[in-house]
């Protein structure tokens, strides 16, 4: 009896394995490392993840250098998308931070390329999208908090810890004011990359799922995963940029906060 | 096996939370229809703001999604 059963279950094992790939929609996130490296007790293997932040930076590189590789006064196609870009985050810092934030705009406009540019990297298929790890996001957030309460600290001194007191509040309500804006201070930077993170990994895996119903299924039942496929390969396209959009916003204001405190 | 059992359930559970984003969702989008039928000029302004507010509203459903995850590499 258990023979049989043995015999079936390894009968169906073969069958699965041979008719039907097995649902694996988190395959996409595997870290695999190329070249193991470490120095200083740190692990810095060249990983796939590190290899298409790369492709990902010089996209975006070679983008700029290709827009701009003639510049004339009227732009052509690849002039007038890179100046859009450009205009937009100008326009977002200044509408954000106001004249002040003119000097933060190069590193606001390079954090925004990087985050598009990492996202849109992963609508490629078989490829990896950096921003899918936590560690990638919650290192950007980390830098951008530490930097924005350095800032207000160097801009005001101690009077920024009149930040977490907020006006117009009653003394006794104080004492619960205190803790609750402190804690949602502090929690800007997990909201900051989780929301990235989870919205990256989130695409991905529904895709995951739609590409594995489309080579499980017969002929006549793949081709309705495979159409939703590229509805949410073009939905995805546009997560990455609203998220990008939404990281970078969020960055202006907290340096705002820092810089003008409410 | 029966802690397997209980990460899967709690994995399903955690789906619960998409059903706040979803009533978020309608109200956002509910009130933008209104908005734009009330004052049909001040569209694009109004549309400016609903896809930030879209992109908000979902990311409280992702966070379900991080907790699934938690679970299943605990589990």
């Amino acid at each position: 009896m258990t023979t049989l059963i043995a015999s079936a279950h390894a009968s169906a094992a073969t069958h699965a394995a041979t008719a039907a790939p097995k649902m694996d929609p988190l395959h996409h996130f595997e870290v695999h490392n190329y070249v193991d490296l470490s120095m200083f007790g740190l692990d810095i293997s060249i990983s796939n993840s590190v290899v298409w932040m790369w492709v990902a930076v010089a996209c975006a590189f070679g983008f700029f250098k290709y827009a701009f590789r003639d510049p004339k006064v009227v732009p052509g196609r690849a002039q007038l998308l890179a100046e859009t870009g450009f205009l937009f985050i100008r326009q977002l810092v200044e509408e954000m931070i106001g004249k002040e934030g003119r000097k933060y705009f190069p590193a606001i406009l390079t954090l925004f390329f990087f985050v598009l540019f990492c996202n849109l990297v992963g609508v490629i298929p078989s490829s990896y999208t950096p921003t899918s790890q936590l560690i990638v996001t919650g290192t950007l957030a980390i830098v951008i908090f530490f930097l924005c309460t350095l800032l207000g600290f160097a801009k005001h001194g101690l009077n920024f810890l009149s930040f977490f007191v907020p006006h117009g509040v009653p003394s006794a309500l104080l004492l619960l004011m205190i803790p609750i804006e402190l804690i949602s201070y502090l929690a800007r930077p997990v909201s900051l990359s989780v929301r990235l993170f989870a919205n990256m990994t989130a695409g991905h895996t529904v895709l995951g799922v739609l590409f594995f119903f489309t080579v499980s299924l017969d002929w006549y039942g793949a081709w309705v995963p495979f159409g939703f496929s590229v509805v949410f390969n073009a939905f995805e396209m546009f997560i990455g940029l609203i998220q990008a959009y939404i990281f970078t916003i969020l960055t202006c204001v907290y340096i705002n906060d820092s810089i003008h405190m409410h | 096996m029966e802690s397997a059992a209980a990460s899967l359930i709690g994995m399903g559970l955690s789906a619960i939370g998409f059903a706040g984003s979803g009533i978020g969702l309608g109200i956002l989008f509910g009130k933008t229809i209104e908005a734009i039928a009330r004052q049909p000029g001040a569209e694009s302004q109004v549309s400016k703001y609903i896809w930030i507010g879209a992109a908000f509203v979902e990311a409280i459903a992702l966070y379900g999604l991080v907790i699934a995850f938690i679970i299943m590499g605990n589990g």
